[in-house]
């Protein structure tokens, strides 16, 4: 049974402009299920975007394929929403136009109060209601501005969500309102989502699963983390779980060191490159629960 | 002075200048001898017929009085009023500059669209570019075998050029994740056109066209002097050749009033579509 987004050997080189090629990933391989909500975390220059423009269709993989419900992703889709990190929304349009504009594109036969009755709710849904909406861009905060953003993506119901480091270009503060709205809006769908990010504690708070890639070149996707915080969950109270740690200190570890270690090795060719499956889970009983290291060994090794 | 807004203290100050300005202009023009001062010689050899000379501002304001208080009389081929005038310039420069529209935007589209068509058309609109239109003249009399529609022609070749290079500059310039936004929005490739890429590009070209209408107007005067028979540029000449330099500086003056409204209009276009990023 294949997953509802399969990622299959998807390879990627680009020439090095010394007449050789550069091989970001290689082979990479793996799942998404639906209504899932998993983030990809990793340095600079790994790859990251790249995975995620193939996703979107905005760019060609080297080799192997991306394949979404039994259909093979080429070129860009309506099934597959994006949130680009610089929001990408068209300036010379109000706040509304913004939204009604992906509304109409995905409904053409709607009418043009039904399109705008669908995009106010969207919009309401992230806080923005009133005069506001008739703005345009130029005129909002960078929060408002990815609110408006995130409102337009949602409204379209794509099949597969797609957010391109979302917050990075935020405040902290900022970043953490607008997680929270995320979340809030996310709940109340079975909306697959997709999503880059730099921000570790942003990736606890929001994934079900957390893919970790080593830095490139030769990048690959390592490890698959489950992250085994019930929902909902609330910026104040996961800090709190027991497993909260545990899984802070694995990505820490990963990202801090073994990104490095595991990083440069070409593969054998043909090797299918598939993330390990991690689940960090103190509140079961261990038998060890003294210590993790080992306990996290086991499971990394079965 | 400090209770006044700066628009209203420039303006005093605009005033200000106007009235020294004319001031000194009707100052410096020397006096005409009235006849009976002259001595009988004077008389004989001529000086008594009043000379030409540059009118001072007084009558230059009566001139523009009596032209104004009736633009459009029609008193045959070498008589006509200013209004009837410059409307003959006005259709020839709209007449000329819409048809380098036609042509500028959509082949300026197609050059900011292709890098292939931009290097391929590059090198003739370098080329053409620099030619002053009055060159393309005797060419165009020549092959149309009509002077109003070589007149036409030129403001045609002149106002292309501008409003060409900056639809393809401001084309090939739109943002990459605006197109993108396009792209996963499943627009097609007329649509995207209309609804991205032209309202990113727009205050580009409108920019060039707000050129090309000046340089157009600029051209005009001088298409007109070269082809006679109607026009403000023909006015001009005209009354050179009458020895009439109150209404030769009058018509200067309306040039300049009529090319600073055709270049307000094109201001308030470029105030519309301008978007702040």
């Amino acid at each position: 049974m294949k997953p509802y987004l399969s990622i299959e050997n998807l390879t990627q080189r680009f020439p090095d402009g010394k007449g050789g090629e550069l091989t970001v990933f290689e082979n990479a391989t793996f799942g998404v299920e639906k209504g899932e909500f998993v983030v990809i975390l990793g340095h600079s220059g790994c790859g990251k975007s790249t995975i995620m423009n193939i996703l979107a269709g905005l760019a060609e993989p080297t080799s192997g394929a991306v394949v979404m419900d039994g259909q093979e992703v080429k070129g860009p889709s309506l099934d597959r929403g994006v949130v680009f990190q610089n929001y990408s929304l068209l300036p010379w349009l109000s706040t509304l136009k913004n939204v009604t504009f992906g509304v109409a594109a995905r409904h053409p036969e709607w009418t043009k109060a039904e399109v705008i009755a669908h995009s106010t709710k969207y919009l309401a849904m992230v806080g923005l209601e009133g005069d506001v909406i008739h703005r345009k861009p130029s005129q909002l905060s960078g929060g408002m501005r990815q609110r408006v953003s995130i409102a337009r993506a949602f409204a379209n119901h794509p099949k597969l969500l797609l957010l391109d480091e979302p917050f990075g270009a935020l405040d902290a503060l900022t970043r953490g309102t607008i997680q929270d709205e995320l979340l809030k809006i996310w709940g109340g769908t079975e909306q697959t989502v997709f999503m880059i990010t730099h921000d570790i504690d942003e990736a606890i708070l929001l994934a079900d699963r957390i893919l970790l890639m080593t830095n490139g070149p030769f990048a690959r996707v390592a490890e698959s983390v489950e992250i085994t915080i019930p929902r909902p969950r609330s910026r104040t109270e996961i800090i709190e779980h027991p497993n909260y740690y545990a899984i802070r200190n694995h990505l820490v570890q990963f990202l801090g060191k073994r990104s490095k270690e595991l990083s440069g090795q070409p593969m054998d060719s043909g090797a299918t490159n598939r993330p390990a499956p991690i689940r960090i889970d103190k509140t079961e009983p261990t038998p060890d629960p003294e210590d993790l290291r080992p306990g996290l060994r086991a499971v990394v090794n079965s | 002075m400090t209770g006044l807004s700066l628009n209203k203290r420039a303006a005093i100050l605009s005033f200000i200048l106007l009235i020294a300005g004319l001031l000194i202009w009707e100052a410096a023009i020397p006096a005409q001898k009235a006849v009976g001062e002259l001595t009988e010689y004077e008389i004989l050899t001529g000086a008594g017929v009043p000379k030409a000379g540059v009118p001072p501002p007084s009558e230059v304001l009566v001139k523009a009085w009596e032209q104004l208080s009736n633009p459009f009389y029609d008193a045959g081929p070498n008589d006509k009023g200013i209004g009837i005038q410059i409307g003959y310039s006005i259709y020839r420069v709209l007449t000329g500059y819409a048809l380098a529209a036609f042509v500028a935007i959509p082949l300026g589209f197609l050059i900011g669209m292709s890098p292939v068509a931009y290097k391929a058309l590059n090198p003739f609109i370098q080329v053409l570019r620099p030619i002053s239109p009055l060159a393309w003249m005797p060419l165009a009399l020549f092959i149309i075998q009509d002077s109003e529609a070589s007149a036409i022609f030129v403001i045609f070749i002149c106002s292309i050029w501008p409003m060409l290079i900056n639809t393809a500059f401001g084309v090939a310039g739109v943002r990459a994740d605006w197109v993108n936004v396009a792209r996963t929005h499943e627009l097609n490739p007329l649509k995207t056109a209309f609804t991205v890429i032209l309202p990113a590009a727009a205050p580009t070209i409108v920019t060039g066209m707000r050129i090309s209408i000046g340089i157009a107007w600029l051209v005009i005067v001088a298409a007109e002097m070269l082809v006679g028979g109607t026009g403000i540029g023909y006015y001009v000449w005209n009354e050179w050749n009458n020895l009439d330099l109150t209404s030769v500086i009058f018509s200067i003056l309306m040039i300049g009033v009529v090319g600073m409204l055709l270049d307000a209009l094109f201001g308030l276009l470029q105030r519309r579509v301008a978007y702040v990023e």
